[in-house]
């Protein structure tokens, strides 16, 4: 059982492309693109040929090969496409399983057996796809799935018991070709770590690698070493979790279809899910009127969720019924063919309404498709003394992690001084125009190259003072991290190498204390307070005013009465870098609200509106 | 149509005052959308039972003791209004709650976390610009309140917000003028204790908290503390005196 199986793996390159290019008419020596959101999602090899890449812009692709055809992405068609190729190669060996469209693989023993060799094998079938289908492919020989598939990118038979040493000189990124795979924290963090091959990645030891980089990384280490992803002892599935439906009357539209799936792959998972089980291959079976049966399976690298079930129903059936001659579907049958116990898929795992979270969550994501993923914000308390430098946003989905990277927003700016820092402030020039609304960027100077990760809520400035800075940061210490939050590999990663007791939350003297005001102004608003004599209110000392403020005029309004006043509080912080001092005071006007005034470069702003 | 509902009025007497009549033409307008919003396919907020938690004061002042789902609240704009729109929602959110925020660039966070609001659960879209309804319609199907900036928005558009609220039994919040909400929360008479002549620091606000709605009777209110030392909600106990139609300030 832990002799790996001898997988043949069966590969048209840039299927996409080839599928969109079949559809619209474009012909092979055309270069073509498929695009998605004016990013090169695919690209045929004569594209490639004229310096067009995966990744690449849209324009950037045209300027480089200016007759690129640009086409659009349709994951249906490209299922259904792949269906011809499929029959194909099942004339010839059975047990064929499609990984995606595009991607099918067999076990070898089969055609291997029939054909004399693998390499005849790979001839048979290559030859019988392109005279059938008129598409090109690549044919691997290796054990295991994930060897086989890279064996097929290079067109390689890779012998019985060579796999580790096949795969031991490729490049981690090899771990994240397949789009599904979603590997790309781990492959940049490897990367980072100095290990850059899969013999490197695989020559750690698994216990280690399970307890630093957790479930995920484990199978990936698995699949470095040649083996099978997953440890032999698989479960066989109950024969009773496979579930079926009578389609009356029978369908024969996709949509139609694709309704009936929906009920029935939610079905399949809520028994899964009874068993604690989930489904990593998936046989889907249809009976038709004409009396045919089809029958295929579905592989994954992923546990399936209900809408990758539906998903992948819907494409089969597509596929189906874009044949023409098959009639219509009248019974419908989905079989876990083989499951693992289920773990990540788990709803509700920290004991919160998973359900309420994942709703809330769609919800939002509907906001950021219509806005732009950083409408929708959440919001983490950072360092500070302002009340609006103490709020860090972050969009949802990334981490909120305190630790994690602050975006472009108010950074940290912090106590040196010794213990009776209470007075000390952030003040300094306003940068004349902040790179977001809403962050006040006081006391930042713009480009001032400091390393933006700091152990959580310790300020950038103490870390540079003290020479504290985790290991991890000093590979970007030189450059600038791009502010884009969007990175989740190095957020990720930034549990490996700090230290495992977290650092205590400084306590910020010179805050000003509860209760914070209600109103934060996106920008400060300029406010003149004026004594009894209509004279403006200045700072004698950093502590003491020139007179009692008696009324008061925000952003040029009208003045208001002033019921009471404290303060000025001073705070001086951040003068390493050229901050200017800072008073604050609060004044309670007539009609119930009260400012948060702060004195800085000679006039008085409002920082906070206690409404 | 408004002229001859205005003659009928009893106070149309001192018609020649030309800013009396223009107030009193905004009310019957505000009356008939207010009957228009009455007419509804579906039942009341009634129809849903569930009701999401609020602190201790401000329950024992509202009717449900509680925000009903489905049902809108508004919280009319002035002194105090956002520290109320936070008290309302604190507790909800601290049992759970998913809470949305539209069009609200300026809200201080730090005081939503005092008030006892959990960040992770408090989703913000500060900048919706034109397409505020589409945005607010997504998170009521998603959330379990949602705020929104009541200014501009058309009566049509919230009778839209109202029945999408009710459908999908999320509570709407509106902060500022929001004609035809079931319940409408105003503050008054606030006063801030703490501070003295250039000593002390704002410590806690007493504010009356006045309450219309439908079906609720005239002038319900009472005195709490708004924001307390914490900075949530809080009050003495003689909190809540329901009191005789009080004069409305502001």
């Amino acid at each position: 059982m832990n002799e790996p199986v001898r997988v043949l793996a069966l590969w048209s390159p840039d299927w996409p492309v080839t599928a969109a290019a079949r559809a619209e008419g474009v012909a092979p020596h055309r270069p073509a693109a498929v695009v998605v959101a004016n990013r090169v999602l695919a690209c045929s090899a004569v594209a490639r040929a004229h310096g067009v890449r995966r990744g690449l812009n849209r324009r950037e692709a045209q300027a480089r090969c200016p007759e690129l055809a640009v086409l659009a992405r349709d994951p249906d068609r490209d299922a259904r496409a792949f269906e011809p190729v499929v029959v194909a190669v099942e004339e010839l060996a059975p047990g064929v399983e499609i990984v995606r469209p595009g991607l099918l693989v067999m076990p070898a023993r089969g055609p291997v057996g029939w054909f004399g060799s693998e390499q005849a094998a790979a001839e048979r079938l290559v030859d019988q796809v392109a005279a059938r289908t008129g598409v090109e492919c690549q044919v691997g020989v290796a054990d295991g799935l994930f060897a086989a598939v890279l064996a097929a990118r290079r067109g390689l038979a890779v012998g019985p018991g060579d796999t580790p040493p096949f795969l031991a000189p490729l490049g981690v990124e090899e771990l994240d070709r397949e789009p599904d795979a979603g590997r790309a924290d781990l492959v940049d963090l490897l990367r980072r770590l100095g290990l850059r091959s899969l013999g490197a990645f695989g020559a750690l030891d698994a216990d280690d690698v399970a307890s630093r980089f957790g479930a995920d990384a484990v199978l990936a280490h698995r699949l470095a070493r040649g083996l099978d992803p997953r440890p032999p002892l698989r479960r066989r599935p109950p024969e009773e979790l496979a579930v079926e439906i009578e389609l009356d009357p029978p369908v024969d539209r996709v949509d139609a279809a694709a309704f009936a799936a929906r009920g029935l792959a939610e079905r399949l998972h809520a028994a899964l899910a009874g068993h604690g089980l989930s489904c990593t291959r998936l046989g889907i079976a249809a009976r038709t009127t004409a009396g045919e049966e089809l029958h295929r399976i579905w592989r994954c690298a992923e546990p399936l969720s209900p809408s990758g079930t539906v998903d992948r129903v819907r494409w089969q059936l597509d596929a189906w019924l874009a044949r023409g001659h098959a009639g219509e579907v009248r019974w419908l049958r989905l079989t876990p063919e083989e499951t693992v116990t289920a773990g990540a898929l788990q709803l509700g795992l920290w004991g919160e309404a998973g359900e309420a979270d994942a709703r809330a969550g769609r919800a939002m994501v509907r906001v950021q498709a219509l806005l732009g993923p950083d409408a929708v914000v959440t919001a983490v308390l950072a360092g500070g003394r302002d009340p609006a430098e103490q709020v860090r946003l972050v969009p949802w989905g990334d981490e909120r992690e305190p630790g994690a990277p602050p975006p472009r927003r108010t950074r940290r700016t912090g106590p040196v001084g010794g213990p009776d820092a209470a007075g000390e402030r952030a003040g300094g020039e306003r940068d004349p125009a902040p790179d977001e609304p809403g962050a006040w960027s006081w006391g930042v100077r713009p480009g001032d190259g400091t390393p933006r990760r700091a152990p959580a809520g310790w300020p950038d400035d103490v870390l540079r003072a003290t020479g504290r800075v985790s290991a991890v940061d000093r590979p970007e210490s030189g450059h600038a991290r791009p502010s884009n939050a969007r990175r989740r590999a190095a957020t990720r990663s930034t549990p490996i190498g700090r230290p495992a007791v977290p650092e205590p939350a400084p306590s910020w003297p010179g805050r000003v204390p509860a209760p914070s005001p209600a109103t934060v102004p996106v920008e400060p608003l300029p406010a003149e307070p004026l004594d009894v004599g209509g004279a403006p209110v200045g700072l004698a000392a950093p502590d003491r005013l020139t007179a009692a403020p008696h009324r008061v005029a925000v952003d040029g309004g009208a003045a208001r009465e002033v019921r009471g006043w404290a303060g000025p509080w001073p705070l001086e912080q951040r003068w390493w870098a050229g901050a200017g001092p800072v008073s604050r005071m609060q004044l309670a006007l007539d009609d119930g609200t009260a400012l948060l005034l702060a004195h800085r470069d000679g006039r008085w702003w409002v920082v906070g509106v206690y409404d | 149509m408004a002229e001859a509902a205005v003659r009928r009025m009893p106070g149309g007497g001192s018609r020649a005052d030309a800013a009396s009549r223009l107030e009193l033409a905004r009310g019957v307008l505000r009356g008939l959308e207010d009957r228009a919003a009455g007419i509804r396919p579906v039942g009341g907020p009634a129809a849903d039972g569930r009701v999401l938690p609020v602190a201790g004061p401000l329950a024992r002042l509202l009717p449900a003791g509680g925000l009903r789902r489905g049902s809108s609240v508004a919280v009319v704009g002035g002194p105090g209004a956002t520290s109320l729109l936070l008290a309302l929602v604190a507790e909800a959110s601290a049992e759970g709650a998913w809470v949305g925020v539209v069009g609200r660039p300026e809200l201080g966070l730090v005081a939503a976390a005092e008030a006892g609001v959990r960040l992770d659960r408090l989703a913000l879209v500060p900048r919706p610009g034109r397409d505020l309804l589409a945005v607010t319609v997504a998170l009521l199907d998603g959330m379990d309140v949602v705020a929104v900036a009541g200014g501009g928005v058309r009566a049509a558009d919230r009778q839209r917000l109202a029945a999408r609220a009710r459908q999908r039994g999320a509570v709407l919040l509106a902060l500022g003028p929001w004609p035809g909400a079931d319940v409408e929360l105003s503050c008054a008479d606030a006063q801030w204790q703490g501070l003295e002549g250039g000593s002390g620091r704002l410590c806690a606000r007493r504010v009356r908290v006045e309450l219309r709605g439908k079906g609720l009777g005239p002038g319900r209110g009472g005195r709490l503390l708004l924001p307390s030392r914490g900075g949530g909600p809080g009050g003495a106990p003689e909190v809540v005196v329901p009191e005789p139609a009080a004069v409305v300030a502001g």
